[in-house]
This record gives C-alpha cells, sequence and structure tokens, in this order.
C-alpha cells in the first residue's frame, strides 16, 4: 500500500484531527520525544493543510464519515472554505510557534507536560474547525479549554495559578452554558448534526433559548466585554508560545462555533436588537479594552488588553450581517479580522515573550532604548503594531475596509466611526510603548541575548499580516470557497 | 508592452528593494549600503526620464494589481504623477548623498535611517503614482509609519516628544481621510483619479454628502500639508535631523499633503464641479489664512529651522491658495509651486544642515559673517531665500505671478492683497538672516577654515544645496524651455480643463 491510498481527499480531515492527537499520546507515554514529535506534527500538519485547502479550493466542501458511518451515528467531518482558512491559519500559527517553544524550553526548563499538552491543544482546534455536528463542538470545545487552563498554569508563578483556575471556572461556566443550549437542540429535534438541524423547522420557542444558552457560553469563552474579566490576567501571565497561542487562536475558536451557529442555524432569529446588543459590548470592549491598554504597565498586560479591544472589533461582524446590503462584505471583513489579527498577536506576544527572555521582566517604564538589544523583535512588534492599528498595507487594515464598506453600504456610519475611533486607540497604545522602545538611551538595558530563532519566529509571523494585506482577493476565494456565507 | 505595464512599478521598485536590503545590512558595511541607496536612486532617475518622455508622448503607462475584491492598486504615469515624480527622483538623489555625509558620524543605527528614508521615498513615488484614491490612501498611510522613525531617529527626549504629535496629528488626519475614501466608494462606487474630476453626474443625488466627503478629505489632507489649524506637528518635527527636515519639507510629508489637495480638488472632484458646489471659497480662505499666519510666526522664530518650518507652512498653501481659484492660470501657478517650493525649500534646509553641522550654527543670532567663512552654502541659501520672497528671475517670481494673474482673471483681487503682504513677510523674516550673513561682522570664533583650495565642508554636503539653488534659479530663468516646470505645468492645466 502507498501513500497515495492513506492520503484520499476525502481522508484528509482525519488525518489533520489524528496526527496531533497520536503525537501527543506519543509524548504523554515517552516525554523524551515530545519536542520531535511536535516538530514532525508542525511541518506534516502544514502539508497536509495546504493539500486539504487545494481540496476545497476545487471543489467546495468536503465532508467525510469516520470509520465509514453516516452521520447520525457516526462521526462527520466537514471542510469548506472557512473551515479551510482557520486550520490554515491556526497550523502557520502553531508551526511557527512550535518552533518558537522548541527554543524557548531550554533542555533543562521544560516543563514534562508542555509538549503533550500543546499537542492535545492542537488537535482539539483542528478538530473544532472541522465538526459540523454540535456535541462534537462541545467536546473539542471543551478539550480546547482544559489544556489552554492547564498550559497557562504551566509558569507556576504566584500570578499564573489563580489567573489558571479563575480561567478555568469560566471556560467550564461557557462550556456548561453551551451543552445546555445543545441539550435543548437535542429534545426538540432529536439530532445533533449542523445541517439537519439547519433544514429542521425553525421557531420553536426553545431554540431561541438554545440560542440564548449557546451564545452566551461562547461568548464568556471568547472574552467579549464584560465577560472579558478573566483574559489579560491568563494571557498575560501565561508563558510567551502559550499567551501567543492563547490570544490568536483558542479565544477564536468558540468564536468560529459561534459563527458558524450563528451562519446555519441562527440567522433567521436574529432581530435587529440582538445584533445591536452584541454590538454595544463590542463597541465597549473596543474602548475599554484600548483604555486598558493605555494604562498598562507591563508590555504582556498591555498585549492582553489589546486582544479584549480586537475581540471587540470581531463581533462587530454580527451587527454589520445583519443588514443585507452589506452581509457578505462584512463577513469577509469579520474573517479577515480573525486571520490578520491571529498573526498580528501572535507575533506581540512572541516579540513580548523574547523582551522578559532577555531582561527578564517587561516593565514598559523599564524598557528604554530596547530596540538596540532586540532589533528583529521590536521590528516585528512594530510590523504586528500596524496591523493592530488597521494601517494599510496589512491585513488589519483590508478587515477594517471591508467592514467601514459594509458599514457606510448599509447606512450606519455610526459603526464607521467607532472602527476609526477604535483604531486612533490602538495607535495610542501601541505608540506609547514604541516611544520608550524607541528612544535612545547611553546605558542599554541589560540582558541576555535571545536566540535567534526565537526573534525570526516572531518576525515571520509579523510579516505574515503584510502578506495578508497584500493577497486579499486569493485569500478570500479561500474562505468564500464552498460558499460559507 | 512589458514596460507600459511595469514602469510604474519598477520605478517604485527601485527605492522599495534597496530600502528592504539595507536594513538587514550591518551597520558596518558603509560601502555596499551607499552603492545600494546612491545605485537605486541613479537607477530611478533614468527610468523617469524615461517616463516623461513617453507622457509627454500621450504614451499610457498603468500597473494594475488587484488588492481587494473590485479594487485595484493602480499605479499610472499622468502629466501630474510624472511631475512628482520627477521632483522626488532628483531630490531623493541629493538628499540621500548629503544623508551619507551627514549622518557620517551618527551613533545610531544608520541602516534603520537609510532603511526607512528608501521607504520613505517609496512611500512618496507611491503617493505621486497612485491612480487611485485607494492607492493613494495606501502610500499616504504608509509614508506617515515610514518618517516616524526618521523623526524619531536620534531618540532625544526632544525628538520623542515631536514624534508622539507628529502621530497623533497624521494618524488623526489620516482616520478622516480613510473615512472619507470609504464613504466616497460606498456613495459612487469609484475613486479612480479623472483628469477633469469624475463626480459631476452625482450632483443632483448626493450634493450634501459630497460636500462632507470633500470636508472629511481636505481635513485629513491638510495635516500632513499643514493648513491652519492643523500644522501644530511641523514647527516640532524640525527636531529631525536636517535630511529628514529637507525631504519632509521639500517633497515628502507636507507635498504628499499638498498633492493630495490638488488630486482631490482636480482628479476626483473637478475643479469645475468644485466650484459648482461652492467648496472653493472656503478652501480660498483657509489657504489665504495660512499663507498670512505662517509669514507671521516665522518672524518671530530665532532658531533657523523653525523659522524654515513656518515658512513651510505659509509656502505650501501658495499650491493649496492655486487649487482653490477657478481658472487655468491659478491653477499653473499652484501647480508650478509644488516643484518651485520643493526646490528652494530643500536649498534652505540643506544650508541650515550645513551651518549646524560645520560651524555649531542652529541659531539666526549667531549667523553674523557666515558668509565669509561658508560664502558657498549662504550664496546658495540667499538664492533660496530670494526665491522665496518672489525675487525675478527665481522660480518663486513665477509661481507668484501666476497665482496673482490667476486671482485677477478669475476676478478675485484680494489674492494680491494676500501675495504681496505674504512677500513683504517673506522679506521681513528672510532678509535680516541674508544681511547677517553677508554684511554683519562675526562675533564667534569657528572651527578653523580649512586649507586654501579645500571645499567649505564635505563635498557632499555643499554640493547638493548648490546644484538644487541652481535649480530654482533655472526653474526660473529658462521657464518657457521645453520641459520645465512651468511648461510641465501648462500641460497639465491644459489637461484639467480641457480633459
Amino acid at each position: 500500500m502507498n501513500l497515495n491510498d492513506f492520503l484520499q481527499p476525502l481522508t484528509l480531515p482525519a488525518w489533520i484531527v489524528s496526527l496531533p492527537l497520536v503525537a501527543a499520546g506519543l509524548s504523554v507515554a515517552l516525554p523524551k520525544i515530545g519536542k520531535p514529535a511536535a516538530i514532525f506534527t508542525a511541518v506534516a500538519t502544514s502539508m497536509l493543510v495546504v493539500m486539504l485547502g487545494g481540496e476545497v479550493l476545487e471543489h467546495g466542501t468536503l465532508q467525510m464519515q469516520v470509520g465509514g458511518w453516516p452521520a447520525p451515528l457516526g462521526i462527520s467531518l466537514h471542510a469548506d472554505g472557512l473551515s479551510a482558512a482557520m486550520l490554515a491559519i491556526a497550523c502557520l500559527i502553531a508551526a511557527v510557534v512550535t518552533f518558537y517553544a522548541a527554543s524557548y524550553f531550554g533542555p533543562e526548563t521544560s516543563p514534562p507536560t508542555f509538549w503533550p499538552l500543546w499537542l492535545f491543544l492542537w488537535a482539539a482546534l483542528n478538530a473544532l474547525f472541522l465538526s459540523s455536528d454540535i456535541f462534537n463542538l462541545y467536546v473539542t470545545l471543551e478539550l480546547l479549554g482544559l489544556s489552554a487552563v492547564s498550559l497557562v498554569a504551566l509558569s507556576r508563578s504566584a500570578e499564573a495559578l489563580p489567573a489558571a483556575m479563575r480561567y478555568l471556572l469560566v471556560s467550564l461556566t461557557g462550556s456548561l452554558s453551551y451543552l445546555t443550549g445543545v441539550a435543548l437542540l437535542y429534545a426538540a429535534n432529536g439530532t445533533l448534526d449542523l445541517n439537519t438541524l439547519a433544514a429542521a423547522e425553525p421557531g420553536s420557542p426553545s431554540i431561541s433559548t438554545a440560542f440564548a444558552l449557546m451564545a452566551s457560553g461562547l461568548i464568556i469563552k471568547s472574552a467579549l466585554f464584560p465577560m472579558h474579566f478573566w483574559l489579560p490576567p491568563a494571557h498575560a501571565n501565561a508563558p510567551a508560545p502559550v499567551s501567543a497561542a492563547l490570544s490568536a487562536l483558542v479565544v477564536k475558536g468558540s468564536f468560529y462555533i459561534l459563527m458558524r451557529l450563528w451562519l446555519t442555524l441562527f440567522e433567521p432569529l436574529i432581530n435587529p436588537g440582538t445584533a445591536n446588543l452584541i454590538g454595544l459590548m463590542a463597541a465597549i470592549a473596543i474602548f475599554w479594552g484600548s483604555v486598558q491598554a493605555l494604562l498598562a504597565k507591563r508590555l504582556k498586560l498591555l498585549v492582553a488588553y489589546s486582544t479584549v479591544a480586537q475581540i471587540g472589533y470581531i463581533f462587530l461582524v454580527f451587527p454589520l450581517t445583519s443588514m443585507p446590503a452589506a452581509g457578505q462584505t462584512a463577513w469577509q471583513g469579520g474573517l479577515y479580522f480573525v486571520l490578520s489579527h491571529a498573526c498580528a498577536k501572535a507575533a506581540v506576544f512572541l516579540a513580548a515573550g523574547n523582551v522578559i527572555y532577555s531582561v527578564g521582566h517587561d516593565r514598559i517604564s523599564e524598557l528604554k532604548g530596547i530596540v538596540r538589544r532586540l532589533p528583529v523583535s521590536m521590528f516585528a512588534f512594530a510590523l504586528a503594531g500596524v496591523s493592530l492599528i488597521g494601517l494599510p498595507p496589512s491585513g488589519g487594515f483590508i478587515a477594517k475596509w471591508l467592514y467601514l464598506n459594509a458599514a457606510l453600504t448599509a447606512g450606519q456610519w455610526w459603526w464607521a466611526v467607532l472602527i476609526l475611533f477604535g483604531g486612533l486607540l490602538s495607535t495610542a497604545y501601541v505608540f506609547r510603548f514604541f516611544s520608550r522602545a524607541f528612544s535612545y538611551s547611553t546605558d542599554t538595558v541589560a540582558g541576555r541575548p535571545v536566540p535567534w530563532i526565537m526573534e525570526w519566529t516572531a518576525f515571520v509571523l509579523a510579516s505574515c499580516t503584510m502578506i495578508l494585506g497584500l493577497t486579499a482577493p486569493e485569500v478570500i476565494q479561500l474562505f468564500t470557497a464552498g460558499q460559507p456565507f | 508592452m512589458f514596460l507600459d505595464n511595469w514602469l510604474p512599478l519598477i520605478i517604485l521598485l527601485t527605492s522599495l528593494l534597496p530600502g528592504i536590503v539595507i536594513f538587514v545590512l550591518p551597520e558596518a558595511r558603509i560601502r555596499l549600503r551607499t552603492s545600494l541607496n546612491m545605485g537605486g536612486a541613479t537607477v530611478k532617475l533614468a527610468l523617469i526620464g524615461v517616463m516623461i518622455w513617453g507622457v509627454r508622448h500621450e504614451h499610457v503607462y498603468e500597473t494594475r494589481l488587484s488588492i481587494l475584491p473590485n479594487m485595484d492598486l493602480i499605479l499610472n504615469a499622468d502629466a501630474m504623477s510624472a511631475m512628482m515624480t520627477a521632483l522626488s527622483g532628483i531630490l531623493w538623489f541629493l538628499t540621500t548623498l548629503y544623508a551619507i555625509a551627514y549622518l557620517e558620524t551618527s551613533p545610531q543605527s544608520r541602516s534603520r535611517f537609510f532603511g526607512f528614508f528608501s521607504l520613505c521615498v517609496s512611500s512618496t513615488i507611491g503617493i505621486a503614482l497612485a491612480g487611485n484614491l485607494i492607492t493613494f490612501l495606501m502610500f499616504y498611510e504608509m509614508l506617515t509609519l515610514s518618517t516616524y522613525p526618521l523623526v524619531v531617529h536620534r531618540g532625544t527626549p526632544d525628538s520623542m516628544r515631536a514624534g508622539r504629535i507628529y502621530i497623533a496629528y497624521t494618524i488623526g488626519g489620516g482616520a478622516a481621510f480613510l473615512i472619507g475614501v470609504a464613504w466616497l466608494k460606498a456613495l459612487v462606487g469609484s475613486v479612480a483619479f479623472t483628469e477633469g474630476g469624475m463626480l459631476a453626474p452625482f450632483v443632483d443625488t448626493y450634493a450634501t454628502q459630497l460636500r462632507f466627503i470633500f470636508l472629511l478629505m481636505i481635513a485629513g489632507l491638510g495635516v500632513k500639508a499643514a493648513l491652519v489649524p492643523l500644522h501644530g506637528w511641523l514647527p516640532n518635527a524640525m527636531v529631525a535631523p536636517a535630511p529628514v527636515s529637507a525631504l519632509l519639507h521639500a517633497v515628502a510629508v507636507v507635498k504628499a499633503g499638498a498633492f493630495g489637495i490638488v488630486r482631490v480638488v482636480y482628479d476626483v472632484f473637478g475643479i469645475e464641479f468644485s466650484a459648482e458646489l461652492g467648496l472653493l471659497p472656503p478652501l480660498a480662505a483657509v489657504a489665504a489664512f495660512t499663507i498670512v499666519y505662517g509669514s507671521v510666526r516665522a518672524l518671530f522664530q530665532d532658531e533657523l529651522k523653525k523659522r524654515l518650518a513656518f515658512s513651510t507652512v505659509s509656502q505650501v498653501s501658495y499650491i493649496v491658495l492655486g487649487a482653490s481659484i477657478l481658472g487655468p492660470v491659478a491653477t499653473i501657478g499652484g501647480i508650478v509651486h509644488l516643484v518651485h517650493q520643493g526646490l528652494m525649500k530643500i536649498t534652505l534646509f540643506f544650508c541650515a544642515g550645513n551651518f549646524a553641522e560645520t560651524l555649531e550654527v542652529h541659531h539666526i543670532s549667531q549667523m553674523n559673517g557666515v558668509g565669509r567663512r561658508m560664502p558657498w552654502t549662504m550664496a546658495a541659501f540667499t538664492l533660496g531665500a530670494l526665491g522665496m520672497i518672489g525675487v525675478p528671475p527665481i522660480a518663486g517670481f513665477i509661481s507668484k505671478w501666476y497665482l496673482g494673474t490667476g486671482g485677477l482673471a478669475a476676478g478675485q483681487p484680494w489674492i494680491i492683497v494676500i501675495l504681496a503682504s505674504s512677500s513683504l513677510l517673506n522679506a521681513a523674516y528672510f532678509l535680516p538672516i541674508i544681511y547677517r550673513g553677508w554684511f554683519q561682522d562675526s562675533a564667534e570664533s569657528w572651527p578653523d577654515k580649512p586649507a586654501a583650495g579645500m571645499l567649505e565642508t564635505h563635498w557632499m554636503l555643499l554640493f547638493p544645496p548648490l546644484i538644487t539653488a541652481l535649480l530654482a534659479l533655472l526653474a526660473g530663468l529658462l521657464a518657457d524651455a521645453p520641459f520645465s516646470p512651468l511648461e510641465w505645468a501648462r500641460l497639465i492645466a491644459a489637461r484639467e480643463y480641457h480633459p
């Protein structure tokens, strides 16, 4: 039997899920091979995801039944453009962060549980993006949450443990709320498969309750204001590679589920009130997150609050798509925000991690002239910062431009004003750090050298935000394949 | 044909690619860095020559790249972009030469400096070649970002403060401009530059919205063009090293704003349509006020670079004034000043840098007798300053003449009053410098004069201002010659009024 028999296009989704899972299992059994297994996974999964992307571009959607059992009984995996784009971004970031982590955790300092947890997290993400069954989505969400919490706890500092504990409680509350919604839907319709549910009769009273429960659960997990309180301490105190993955990918997982449910099940139920309520929370998130970032005394806390603000931007997609004239453009904008924020935030967290690795702290007021010590990291920070602000030629700009177009086409100019105002606030917090980092001081900050791979991985991710800004037609073609919107 | 499709992009890449390579170059590779810089600048000049020849002969150069669904990045060469490209190409060449010598002893990273310097010039070229508002916007923001590290290059508390102010103003302006562009796109669907304007058909449906859009765009562009009251960043930004100030004031940031206003008035709205909407009188009023205000503030500055900065505030608004008067003569005056002001102002900043670098002279009160110690620099300075005042036959005279007669032709004699009072004020703040420099005895003890036969300062610092001063003189003397700025401005005006 040759390789081609294994890699039938239809089995690709299964491979993408099982590869990190098997690697995780192996590294539990044999801790020594954790690192090589992760690097192998990074390389192999990247290749598989590229192949999947090609298939999706060609055929639109891929559907597979694991073990050959059809949907109501077996596990079915489903890939369209939206899943492929999410898988691709997750794979890009996870692969780059894997290389970063391999250098970050030296042979002595490496906690034995990092690699298995990391691979579990990755497997959970992949499964999440490929599931089309609301219960399977719950399982992946739970697995994702638990591995994320354990990874936060890895740094074992006095701040990290309570942060992880709080994260755990919030995460469980969110999943529980989601699960209750799943139960209600199952009771009413007798099926868990998304597509079957979508075809079922809408409008029963329980479906609104189910929507409310599932949406609130997912909003809690995605840290939309006012449910953001758990995020800054958790993201700011985790080890650098973990922070990067949490901010870039984990919060996007729950957002992705909400987006899927919205698109397939709940869109007919949405009234302008609901959409605008989410919009209002998003607006406050943008404002609150940015102001807190502006006041933050530590670099990683600044970056974490910036995530709170950017999550606000991402959630603006719901009020914007509720206008029929702007729907398509707004979905594209929302997804573009997800992708470019993922790259930018991962890059910024890695760069901040390098600062801590080098000088041992991240107190912004003491980082004068850090650019002389870490030029590549700071350049990466700057490039990613451009995308966070939303200036051309970055992916953040494309996202913002699509949003502005959607808002103005629909005549909802207030969202346009909010988007630009948020951009000004993010300029303020990004440049607040730059004006320290780029200032000249004769006594350079003392610190140890940072391995080149850690500096350049941050830079690679930052450059990806620029690539996203220059390849918008191709990227949009990928994520609209199979017409998920 | 290959060249027709790709020449604009290649011109852009001649500074972008060297810039990117320079970033990763080790600090000590001075020779390679210099060759990359000067090589790129030389190739660019040659290509611009080809392009100008083509544009003159009705050739169309256009690069189109898809950046968004139904939105292209367009770089094309029309008469106006050819002029701006030529200006920035020439001035980049000279400023790079100047900067290499100027920063020879700088303790900060020169790779970083020249990397951003090249990015800054690439953005300027992109702005010049932009064929629609979205392309213009992208390079306009890139310019903001690539000049910030140049402004704060020294890293002193002063320059960090100037950088903060600069960013606050320009990012705010960029946001206003962005919303204007997005709004226009949502309204009419097209944002391409068209000679003669493209919005006239929409007058019945959208007159009010279009007025708001105009306001947003002009406010956004006015920040960089330093229109009062949006000019606050410019006098602060002069803490940047001299070559940066020179580029900022002559061809990069300030000029990008003025050029954008010209584009919006002529190629988006169309001058006749702008007049119809009643948009020109308020713009003219703002420009006139800025002209006088800048000159008055310049009078009271003792720091040479600060006086020059306020002088820029005033002079750049001549361009805006030209754009706000209906009539081809005023148009010519405004557009030709894009080039003339650039040549004269860059001369003045080069000279100011030379005084500072060679003699440690930063203030006008220290300038007694500098002409005897540095006669060539002082001569170039004098030419530039007289040109600014509007003394014939230097370039500035041509601009003022066309603006004045244009104002009269449009039935707006008050323009003459503004021009006359501004010229008087120009004289009042420039002549004392010239007098001090040539006729007062020096009280200072300056570093020793170099031996006989030696130049008064490094040749790479001396030649650029001499060349630009000469160009400013020639632009006035040979104003009627083919390919002179004036002749080119006439060509542009002809195309704008009879597209």
